[in-house]
This record gives structure tokens, C-alpha cells and sequence, in this order.
């Protein structure tokens, strides 16, 4: 137990080591790793989201959508990274990536499950009224796909923080798991303090991410739902055995 | 006399020149260097993979499936257990892994690797579990009850036989999770396919290394994956009329 008391203080100390030279700050590592995390997240979803949402709302493409989720199941991220290395170089490039790599496949899967899976008689009912495609996909299908949709974002986002701090084993620097690589100067209380940061940014991003669904979830399904979804830290994924 | 300082040095990959020059140009694939070294670094490594991957499996199935079935009964259980879970498995393994290693009896060592990969299974199995045995239609069970079968033989005999599509698609997703994650754990217990893509990054990123150890835990994922939708179609045949 010395050594987490030792890896508290050392997050108190900012992420200094007495007696060595001034380090990059905790605060620092942590709002870079939250830097580099965010921007390979909002790259997938610019890119996953539109495809994703785009295949349910037409109902094609399954076997695609499907099976893109079970490959990316098997992609170890350190392997990812390890491959990019070879092609790429050690670099911000082939982090960013290797976190798109990770992070597309669950937000598309999601997203097709969650438009695709929408009552088809709701969807006419909306039809019926008059709306068009694009009234039928943005007042109906997503608001209803909310929960699954945002699986699939809070999936990516989980694998996203922990790819990026495994990045530092690959060689980039810039990250909470600097300090994990690099015993030697941080030693082990360290290692512990960012090991503790890194456990509570994940967890932080998980809840930030819970509440954001909860406010946009429309107020019918949380009745519906009955229990708090927030307090679901990881959502289901949608399983598509 | 300088005749020494005609070549760099390199590092002893053994074997012939026109392989050496390959390596030495550190190309994205060099056969030789992998027919030289399958024997001796990447078949170990890609056993002991396997061989973490089972053993944390295997505790994680029956815990999780334990947990399920109390759950099952006792309702008020899930809650907590989906708190715990969650939790555990939101932990990056990079952290859980150095989180565990200072605690007396864990350390650098194997023991280390598999709790935490245990960890990352649990909440995946206890979920699909619960939720196969959750959706046994309520006439079925009715039904079992109804030809004089006692809780014990209904869930033996109906409840578990129906969820087990929703039970093995969990065990698949525990497994290549595993996979995945054991190639970090190697940063713990040296064993693994984690070994050789970390040693080739400190090796200046020697390239074959990285892409066959990466593709070898990529194809691991794979396989096991198909192996367990092959149990599924053997264990549930009345599956597959659907």
C-alpha cells in the first residue's frame, strides 16, 4: 500500500519526481492524451457515422456492417499500431490511425443496427405523414437509435483512451502512458500515479459520454428504458452473433 | 589500416547475405528471417498466447457464468455485479496491468496477466449470459414446469440449451478480447506475441517482426473466432433452420 500513498503524492506533486530535472506535467499528459484521443474519435464519427446511419436508413449493406464488426473484434490494437510503425513511422499519423482503425467498425455496426432495427410501422406512420427520407431519418430513426448509436460512439471512444496510452509503447510520445513506458525516470510510484490517471480519464469519459446520451435520448424512451442509463457505464454492443 | 570500418554494425540475425540485406534495409518482409526465427521466437510466443488466452478464458466463463445464474434467481445482484464489471472492464489494460503488478502475490508475472484478463471478460460473458437465460420465452418455461420439471432440470435442460447461442456469443467476444489485450500483457509476463512486436520496436522498428507478429495475433483472433461460430453451430443445430 506504500507504494499507491507514494502514487497519490506523486499525482499531487503534478507528476514531478523530487530531485529530477522538471517533467511534463500530469496535467499536460493527461490534456494531450485527451487531445489525441478526441481527435481520433471525431475523425471515426465524421466519418463512421454518416456511413453507419446512411446503410440502416436504406436497409443495405448488412453483411458489410456486420461483418466489419466482428473483424474489428479481432484486431489486437497493439498489433494495429505495430503494423502502422512498419508503414508509417512513429508519429502522431500512424497513432491517429491506428485510433481511426479501432474506432470506425463499432460506430458503423451500431449505427446500421440502430436505424436498420427501427419498427418498420413507425417509420410508415412517418411516411404517412408526409415526411421525406431525410425528416424520416433525423425526426424518427435517430432520436429512436440514440441508445445503440451512442454504443457504439462510447465502445470506440473506451477503445480509443486505452489505444492511445498503448501508443507509447510503440515508440509516441506525448501521452499518460510516457510515463508507464519509462520506469526509470518516473519510477514506480509513477507509473502507479499515471496508471491511476489513465483509469480515471477513461472512466471520466465514459460518464461525460453516459450523460450526453441521456440528454439527447428522447424523454418516451427513458421512461420506457426504466432504469438510469448512465449508470450503464459500458453499453451494450449491439451483438450480431 | 581502416578495413574494419567498412561495415555497420548490425544485429546478429544470423543466416545468409542476401537475407542479411534485406533485414539490414529493414524491408516490410523478409521470408528468411522468418523461416529462421519461427522456431525459436515466434512459435513460443504464439503458443504461450494461446495458453494465456484458455487459461483466462476459462476462469473468466465460470465466474461469469456463475455470477449469471445467481443473477438469474436473485435479481437484485445484477446491478452491483454490472457496476463492478463495467467498471473493470473501462479500465485501460495498460493501467490495470501496472495497477496490479505492486500488490503483494501479483508482481511481473503471470498471475498478474491473467486477473486482468480475467477482468476484461467478465462483464462481456455475465451480460450475454444473463440476457440468454433472461429471453427464454415465459411459455417455454411454463411448459417445462408443466411436465413436472423442477428448476434444476428446466434450467439445465431448456433454459440453458435456448441461451446458449446468447452464452457462446459472448464466450467469442471474451476470447478475441483476450487475444487482443494479451499481446499489452506481455509488457507484464514477457510471454506472448506481445513480446516480439515490442522487441521489434526496440530493435529500431525492425519491420517483418512487427507485421508478422501483428498479423499472427490478427489471424489468432480470427481463427478462434471461427472455431467458437463452428461450436455454436455443432452445440445448437436448431439454430441454423432459422
Amino acid at each position: 500500500m506504500h507504494n499507491f500513498s507514494e502514487a497519490l503524492r506523486f499525482i499531487g506533486r503534478n507528476g514531478q519526481v523530487p530531485g529530477a530535472p522538471p517533467l511534463p506535467t500530469l496535467v499536460h499528459l493527461t490534456l494531450e492524451t485527451l487531445k489525441i484521443a478526441g481527435i481520433g474519435i471525431a475523425i471515426s464519427v465524421l466519418i463512421a457515422l454518416p456511413v453507419g446511419l446512411w446503410l440502416g436508413h436504406v436497409h443495405k449493406g448488412s453483411f458489410v456492417a456486420i461483418n466489419l464488426g466482428n473483424i474489428w473484434r479481432a484486431l489486437p490494437s497493439l498489433a494495429v499500431l505495430a503494423i502502422g510503425v512498419a508503414f508509417l513511422g512513429i508519429g502522431l499519423r500512424n497513432v491517429e490511425l491506428a485510433l481511426v482503425v479501432l474506432a470506425v467498425p463499432p460506430i458503423i455496426t451500431n449505427a446500421y443496427v440502430a436505424i436498420d432495427g427501427v419498427d418498420r410501422d413507425v417509420v410508415d406512420a412517418a411516411r404517412g405523414m408526409g415526411l421525406t427520407g431525410w425528416e424520416i431519418l433525423r425526426k424518427v430513426e435517430i432520436p429512436l437509435g440514440i441508445p445503440l448509436i451512442f454504443a457504439g460512439i462510447r465502445t470506440a471512444a473506451l477503445f480509443v483512451v486505452s489505444t492511445t496510452t498503448i501508443a507509447a509503447l510503440t515508440g509516441y510520445s506525448g501521452s499518460l502512458g510516457d510515463i508507464i513506458n519509462n520506469e526509470t525516470s518516473y519510477h514506480l510510484s509513477g507509473v502507479l500515479g499515471a496508471a491511476i490517471c489513465i483509469a480515471a480519464l477513461a472512466l471520466a469519459v465514459e460518464l461525460v459520454l453516459a450523460g450526453v446520451q441521456w440528454l439527447m435520448t428522447p424523454r418516451g424512451l427513458k421512461i420506457k428504458a426504466g432504469d438510469d442509463p448512465a449508470l450503464t457505464l459500458v453499453p451494450a454492443v449491439a451483438d450480431l452473433a | 589500416m581502416l578495413l574494419a570500418v567498412a561495415h555497420p554494425v548490425i544485429p546478429n540475425f544470423g543466416g545468409n547475405a542476401s537475407s542479411f540485406a534485406c533485414e539490414r534495409a529493414n524491408r516490410a518482409f523478409c521470408p528468411d528471417w522468418v523461416s529462421r526465427n519461427w522456431g525459436t521466437v515466434l512459435w513460443p510466443a504464439l503458443r504461450q498466447h494461446v495458453v494465456l488466452t484458455l487459461i483466462a478464458v476459462s476462469i473468466g466463463f465460470v465466474i461469469s457464468t456463475t455470477l449469471a445464474l445467481i443473477a438469474y434467481r436473485r435479481r437484485w445482484l445484477e446491478r452491483p455485479v454490472l457496476i463492478v464489471t463495467s467498471i473493470l472492464y473501462t479500465i485501460p489494460s495498460l493501467a490495470l496491468f501496472e495497477l496490479l503488478a505492486p500488490l503483494p502475490g501479483f508482481g511481473l508475472s503471470r498471475t498478474t496477466a491473467e486477473v486482468a484478463l480475467v477482468s476484461y471478460t467478465l462483464l462481456i460473458m455475465f451480460r450475454n449470459t444473463l440476457t440468454g437465460l433472461r429471453e427464454v420465452p415465459a411459455d417455454v418455461r411454463d411448459a417445462a414446469a408443466g411436465m413436472g420439471m423442477g428448476p434444476m432440470r428446466s434450467l439445465l435442460r431448456v433454459e440453458l440449451p435456448l441461451a446458449a447461442p446468447a452464452i457462446i456469443a459472448g464466450l467469442r467476444i471474451a476470447t478475441v478480447t483476450v487475444i487482443s489485450l494479451a499481446t499489452v500483457a506481455s509488457l507484464i509476463d514477457n510471454e506472448g506475441l506481445g513480446v516480439p512486436i515490442l522487441t521489434a520496436i526496440s530493435n529500431e522498428v525492425f519491420k517483418t517482426e512487427l507485421i508478422v507478429a501483428g498479423a499472427m495475433a490478427v489471424g489468432l483472433a480470427l481463427f478462434a473466432d471461427g472455431l467458437l461460430v463452428l461450436a455454436q453451430r455443432f452445440l445448437t443445430p436448431w439454430t441454423r433452420a432459422a
